[in-house]
């Protein structure tokens, strides 16, 4: 069982780690927006999700954590 | 101590040591390789470091870096030298990091010559980097009065936070004389809690240290230039610095700064024998410049005209006009081109100026 | 549960003003894990450069002074000199910083065998001023003072920093590395713990260059920019070791 936290405040919605993620359960979301205008990332398949921590050693602004 | 004969350059670098300069660094130009040459000798004999660097340029940054990590630190160069080192002199202002700069003036513009000269006067107390700033400048008029001002540099450059320049010339540097230097004669280390030495925060004695003159937001730079010319101000007033010699009842005063004064000391006494009273107003701090003392030496009823000897085309000769205001005329005999004034040539100007 | 990943405290909580998707803030990190692991962070002073990396004081929790343009390598051997081989002193700079301006100081810490640790990122432009050419600029790239590509002919073909400077006796410790996977990542991440562990060994100069990017100034979302870095610099600039004594 993984658990990713995204800090959505904080996230720029580069997509970098959607680009990286093995499992491909990561996506910029379609319908949030946070106070600076970004689609942050989430994830979309928890289940699958292997906590490999790629994702958040990806992201430029280390909002991500991983747990497992 | 019984007093010993030594070469400018020399017994500045032995006076910085006193002082408890322990990080020099520098970059080779004539006329004051004596201060690195004598440093690099001088410097792994008290625990200290003599760094020769790629270039004034690096020199400068490096002195940065050692004032920023708390050390007290110096560099010296010559005119062309010392403009390569505005940027990082600017930098150190606006970082409100202490240091010591020496330049052994030379004549310019460009390379200029190696001979003694006044040249850098505007560059060394109008600015000379960018941005609002001032260096504390010293200008020496003997190889003893260098030593002296060495301690007082460091003193003020610590108390301040800011660079303090010592403004001399080739023949300060290259002349020899009987001095006294006082051995152990530092002052108490100040405590620089601001200083870039290690920091983590399980420490919280102090805020993690950041040695920045970047100011983006105009709020932040302003308060920066307020603290700074608060700070200007205070030095003006406590720090001004000025020797009259002679004044009292002289006709004809002369103002002149460094090795010119020393010439103009003689030609005032080449005078006297003529029966011809002339006095010398010397600004020892050309910033702050002592406006007032050369006012009132000037302005006084006995004197009837003045004039302004510089080693130069007439730079300093615009702050002695600034002070008098209209008052009096001021005559400038300059000289550019690395030439030193004579004292008969300076008596006899004055004579001139007496049957005009 | 445990936690596999999360932030470093050797990274301030200050928001990272980088543009989204820019390289900085992941070598940031890197940097910033580096020390923590080390157990470096009182004992570090960094140098920040001028470049996008400019507010670099606002995000390393460490002792930091901002340098001016390219004098960066000058600056941390002041403080090196000062505080000794106890300390652990680093600069971070960009390739425009580092490889144009700033080529007199870097060859020359490096020269000395200054004891400092060199995080040097090319992304191939000058961000902070609007994406003109950089010497690390590739032969036909567009900027704005290379509208028509880098023309070789008229100023060069782009500078390879690390291979340059592994020629010299001073530096011990050289690697390019890069951020376009996670295994790249992890390297890049080795490098820098390998380059300030050869600071603290006293062995010499160490320095890794980080092959980033520059989304805004290269026109490219961040996405195509990683690609764009390996497809396009990786060839021009091998990753490996280039010094290690």
């Amino acid at each position: 069982m993984a658990m990713v936290t995204i800090n959505e405040e904080r996230c720029k919605g580069c997509g970098l780690c959607v680009r990286i993620c093995p499992k491909k359960i990561m996506q910029l979301s379609e319908t949030k927006l946070n106070s600076k205008g970004y689609h942050p990332a989430e994830v979309t398949d928890m289940e699958a999700c292997m906590a490999c921590a790629a994702c958040a050693r990806t992201c430029p602004d280390v909002v991500i954590q991983v747990e497992k | 101590m019984a007093k010993q004969l030594m070469k400018g350059c020399e017994a500045i670098a032995e006076a910085a040591i006193q002082a408890g300069c322990r990080f020099f660094f520098g970059y080779p130009i004539t006329p004051q390789n004596d201060i690195p040459e004598y440093m690099s000798a001088r410097m792994p004999k008290v625990g200290g470091c003599f760094l020769q660097a790629e270039s004034e340029v690096a020199a400068i940054n490096m002195v940065y870096g050692a004032a920023g990590a708390g050390a007290r630190v110096m560099t010296s160069s010559s005119s062309p030298g010392i403009s390569l080192k505005q940027e990082g002199i600017s930098y150190i202002a606006g970082a409100e990091l202490p240091c010591v700069i020496v330049n052994m003036m030379r004549g310019g513009p460009g390379l200029g010559s190696i001979q003694a000269s006044q040249g850098d006067y505007f560059q060394s107390t109008k600015g000379g980097g960018h941005g609002d700033y001032h260096l504390v400048v010293y200008a020496p008029a003997s190889v003893q009065e260098a030593i002296d001002l060495m301690q007082t540099a460091f003193d003020v450059a610590d108390k301040y936070r800011m660079p303090v320049l010592i403004l001399a010339d080739g023949i300060i540097g290259q002349m020899m004389e009987p001095v006294e230097i006082k051995q152990g004669n530092a002052s108490e280390p100040v405590k620089k809690d601001w200083a870039t030495v290690g920091w983590s925060e399980k420490d919280f004695t102090r805020p993690r240290a950041v040695v920045n003159s970047l100011y983006i937001e105009v709020e932040e730079l302003e308060e920066l230039t307020g603290r700074l010319q608060a700070r200007y101000a205070k030095i003006a007033e406590e720090e001004t610095r000025v020797e009259l010699y002679n004044t009292e009842d002289a006709e004809f005063m002369l103002c002149a700064y460094g090795t010119v004064a020393r010439i103009c000391k003689t030609a005032i006494a080449q005078l006297k024998k003529q029966g011809i009273k002339a006095g010398l107003v010397r600004p020892i701090t050309l910033w702050p410049f002592p406006y007032k003392a050369v006012h009132d030496a000037i302005a006084a009823p006995s004197v009837k005209k003045a004039l302004c000897v510089e080693m130069s085309a007439g730079q300093m000769v615009e702050d002695v006009r600034l002070a008098i205001n209209g008052e009096k005329e001021i005559e400038l005999l300059g000289h550019s081109g690395s030439r030193v004034p004579t004292a008969e040539e300076i008596a006899q100007r004055i004579i001139q100026m007496r049957g005009a | 549960m445990a936690i596999v990943f999360k932030k470093t405290s050797v990274l301030t909580d200050t928001i990272m003003h980088y543009c989204p998707g820019c390289g900085h803030g992941i070598v940031h990190r890197l940097v910033a894990e580096a020390l923590e692991e080390l157990n470096l962070q009182d004992k570090a002073v960094g140098v920040a450069p001028v470049g996008c990396a400019v507010f670099a004081y606002r995000y390393f929790n460490v002792d930091m002074q901002e340098a001016a343009h390219g004098r960066a390598p000058a600056v941390a051997t002041g403080i090196k000199r000062v505080l000794g081989p106890e300390s652990c002193v680093f600069t971070y700079q960009g390739d425009g910083d580092l490889a144009s301006i700033g080529a007199a100081e870097i060859v020359h810490a490096a020269h000395r065998g200054e004891k400092i640790t060199v995080i040097f990122i090319n992304n191939a432009i000058y961000g902070m001023t609007g994406g003109q050419m950089a010497p690390t600029t590739l032969v036909g790239q567009r900027t704005t003072t290379s509208p028509y590509g880098r023309d070789m002919e008229h100023c060069g073909s782009p500078i390879r920093m690390s291979e340059m400077l592994a020629t010299i006796d001073g530096s011990a410790f050289i690697e390019r590395v890069a951020l376009n996977s996670t295994a790249n990542i992890q390297r890049a991440k080795k490098a820098i713990r390998k380059a300030f562990e050869t600071q603290m060994a006293g062995k010499g100069f160490s320095m890794v260059e980080v092959l980033s990017t520059c989304p805004t100034n290269w026109g490219k979302s961040a996405v195509e920019s990683m690609d764009w870095l390996e497809s396009s610099m990786i060839p021009y600039y091998p990753l490996g070791v280039k010094k290690e004594v």
